[in-house]
């Protein structure tokens, strides 16, 4: 293994993180800003002897990824923002089939065709679900390159752990920039991961069934049960967020991915100047980070919650949703391609 | 002398192992079931249930997986083939097929179906033409014909409107990944046993790696046609087997 | 310290290797870099980019708005960019391909300014006129050293790609022996 630090676009950290992670399955359909990735794929699933699939469509690489994802493979699609609309369906079923996948979104401007600029405006759609039926993906957001590539492990292992699909959320910016990184091993426990489920041929065994179809009255409602009792197990158990001087801030930033980075600068540019900031990151965007800003909330009144992002108040949402009016929840956010500057942040606070 | 042996009565037709002993879902006179059967037969007379990985379609056919006694799994409407490549790709060691309708593979799935077929997936499908929707409730579907009745053509299916019976096993044959197409039918004993024969070459193929094979079944759907059973299967051999003539393809 | 820097010009004039080799050689000396490129559709209109930061700080946003220093290779990209240059930063044009001798544009802005290509055309190599201007500028700014950006081109050059290795090596020293350094 290497520990050299090298210089890695976020596109490619992913693909290696991934082909690291023991993802042996691969398909895509050619999108900016994450065409990197998928090229890389290209190149290392025949060194690794994977499978890799230019598909035919997004929804076809999704389908692809359900059939790789069924007969027990780690399995993974990247797209962004235009695409990953197209794959909600292949993702439903993931769901409701209880396959584990791994989904990269590199998010671009939308709504529609919008633009190739970063964007984090497709936080709703990776955080409630985003197609048919009640579930929800864990959806991890890294903010820097190195983290990319650690992340690609966390979330097959959570894939597999939960059987669950697992989205991977960064924007044009995080996958294109390079920066310095080490590609260290990412071997872990859950690699090892028992799939009796997998469709394998029924030798020695009865068969298996992969579904998502529930007929019978009530066997729907039974299986929904069973997942919301698995979405509250990972709720209790996987949330994760990165606090920075919360001890004694009295303004703190709730940023994510790439804009938690800006909000990072920000906040030690304050704190030089001894205003008391303070930040939290969520890494997991679902399951939220909610504990800590119940925590803040009742403990300190007179916090006040300055929300960052790239869109026009997504997270925004679950952070009133956590501080329940507790505490006041001010919002700054540029999005189509437009983004929150360290200047127009630092001109924000100042009004709080 | 007679030997004991000679007296015993001999078991010459019984369920397949593969077929599940329960009562299927399927309308009276409906194709379904039998081709079920013969997928079934097929399987066990090649021993490769053990092998066996089917991917079932969004249609009438969704619950297959209850029926049949091997590994399966479902697929969203018209993805089988996406599905059933990746399965293919990473599990060579498998036999892989699908099991789709006439919407699932040659509207909704109609660009999964070529794909797959153009990259020459070693893959086994097989595909029943009833010429309307079923599990919705009859509406056209792309191979409904000509002045066919159905929910969303309620004067009969008109070109000007509605465009042509779409013969997509012509189209497939054009692709040089696919090594063999052959259309038959499910209306008379006879037909059901070139079925069967035909079933068994598409999945003698994938065994012996040649690559991408389909069947095409023209199948009795009496509810939607709102026949009788055997007025349905009359109804192919005079009728449909015009629009979609039987035999070999490629 | 933080040095921000836009590379641009047209696409084939090595605009996006030259902001890699800088941004490794960062990375040698141990500094925070980051580098992101121009991609996608923009690429199509003819100006190519990219965004390096060094600094010994983390970097937050690797899009800069406000650049201490800007290379530029052709007069697209001078007019794309030159509103991004901070008052008094370091503006460095190839005049092979951007003809605005005396601009306005210039005031109080370090100005230097070079054929690169001619001058690498007269080394027998217009595609190394990036490395000419990566030699200029080592010699106007003390932000990576010579040694660093000799061993980022060493550690990016393929193996088989070895004599690329030294006509590069040599269109650097030429642009640092254009300001008098060597």
């Amino acid at each position: 293994m290497m520990t050299k630090r090298i210089l890695m676009t976020g596109n490619e950290a992913i693909a290696e993180g991934a082909i690291q992670a023991g993802c042996r399955f691969y398909a895509g359909y050619p999108i900016t800003p994450q065409n990197e990735l998928t090229a890389y794929m290209a190149r290392r699933m025949l060194q690794v002897k994977g499978i890799f699939i230019q598909a035919e469509s997004e929804l076809s690489a999704i389908n692809m990824v359900f059939g790789a994802a069924a007969v027990g493979e780690r399995a993974m699609t990247s797209s962004s923002s235009p695409g990953m609309s197209l794959k909600q369906e292949g993702i439903s079923y993931l769901a409701g089939a209880e396959l584990p996948a791994v989904i990269v979104n590199i998010m671009r401007g939308g709504p529609g065709l919008g633009n190739i600029a970063p964007s984090q405006s497709d936080y709703f759609q990776a955080t409630r679900g985003g197609g048919h039926g009640d579930y929800r993906c864990i959806v991890l957001a890294p903010s820097c390159v190195q983290e990319a590539y650690n992340f690609m492990g966390v979330a097959f292992d959570l894939a597999d752990r939960y059987r669950i699909p697992v989205i991977v959320l960064g924007d044009g910016m995080l996958g294109q920039m390079m920066e310095p990184m080490v590609i260290h091993s990412l071997n872990r426990k859950a690699k090892g991961i028992e799939k009796p489920w997998a469709l394998t041929g029924c030798q020695a065994r009865k068969p298996n069934v992969i579904k998502s179809f529930y007929l019978k009255e009530g066997d729907l409602e039974k299986f929904n049960l069973k997942l919301q009792k698995k979405y509250r197990l990972i709720q209790q158990k996987e949330a994760c967020y990165e606090g920075l001087f919360l001890d004694d801030a009295k303004t703190i930033l709730v940023a994510y991915g790439t804009m938690a980075r800006i909000a990072k600068n920000v906040l030690y540019k304050l704190r030089e100047k001894k205003k008391k900031i303070g930040l939290v990151r969520p890494i997991t965007l679902w399951p939220f980070p909610k504990g800590i800003f119940q925590q803040l909330s009742v403990q300190r009144k007179r916090l006040v919650a300055l929300v960052i992002e790239m869109s026009y108040g997504q997270m925004l949402e679950d952070v009133k949703l956590c501080t329940d009016g507790k505490i006041k929840v001010e919002f700054c956010g540029r999005a189509g391609g437009g983004i929150p500057t360290e200047r127009e942040i630092i001109k924000k606070i100042a009004t709080l | 002398m007679l030997e004991r042996n000679d007296l015993a009565i001999k078991k010459i037709f019984s369920r397949p192992k593969s077929l599940r002993d329960m009562q299927t879902h399927y309308c009276a006179g409906c194709g379904h079931g039998i081709t079920h059967r013969l997928v079934a037969e097929v399987v066990d007379e090649l021993e490769i249930r053990e092998r066996v990985i089917a991917v079932a379609p969004v249609g009438c056919a969704v619950v297959a997986y209850d029926y049949w006694d091997f590994d399966c799994s479902e697929a969203a409407h018209g993805r089988a083939l996406a599905v059933a490549t990746a399965m293919k790709r990473l599990r060579p060691q498998n036999i892989v097929f699908t099991y789709q309708g006439d919407g699932d593979l040659a509207a909704i799935g109609t660009n999964e179906t070529i794909h797959a077929a153009n990259r020459g997936e070693n893959l086994t499908v097989i595909f029943i033409n009833n010429a309307v929707y079923g599990m919705t409730g009859g509406q056209m579907a792309p191979t409904t014909l000509i002045g066919q009745r159905t929910t969303t053509t309620p004067k009969g299916r008109q070109e000007k409107i509605h465009g042509w019976p779409l013969r997509i096993s012509e189209m497939l044959a054009q692709l040089p990944g696919v090594k063999y197409i052959e259309r038959v039918s499910l209306h008379t004993p006879s037909e059901v046993l070139k079925a069967k024969q035909a079933i068994k070459q598409a999945f003698k193929n994938q065994i012996d790696e040649v690559g991408f094979s389909l069947v095409e079944i023209l199948s009795p759907c009496p509810t939607y046609w709102e026949m009788s059973p055997p007025e349905a299967l009359e109804w192919i051999k005079q009728v449909m087997v015009k629009e979609f003539p039987l035999g070999k393809i490629k | 310290m933080t040095e921000e820097i836009i590379i641009a010009g047209a696409g084939g004039q090595g605009v996006m290797l030259l902001g890699k080799v800088l941004a490794q050689a960062g990375l040698i000396q141990g500094k925070y870099v980051t580098w992101l490129p121009s991609y996608g559709a923009e690429v199509r209109g003819g100006t190519a980019y990219c965004m390096v930061i060094v600094s010994d700080k983390q970097i937050g946003s690797p899009y800069i708005d406000k650049a201490d220093t800007l290379i530029i290779m052709n007069e697209p990209s001078f007019r794309k960019f030159y509103s991004y240059l901070k008052d008094n930063g370091l503006l460095i044009l190839n005049t092979s391909f951007i003809n605005l001798a005396e601009s306005q544009l210039y005031k109080r802005r370090r100005v230097v300014k070079h054929p690169f290509t001619d001058i690498a055309m007269q080394m027998g190599n217009a595609r190394v006129a990036n490395m000419i201007a990566l030699g200029g500028y080592l010699a106007q700014k003390d932000i990576v050293d010579q040694r660093s950006v000799i061993k980022a081109m060493e550690e990016m050059t393929l193996t088989d790609k070895r004599e690329l290795l030294e006509v590069n090596k040599q269109a650097l020293y030429t642009g640092l022996k254009l300001y008098g350094k060597s």
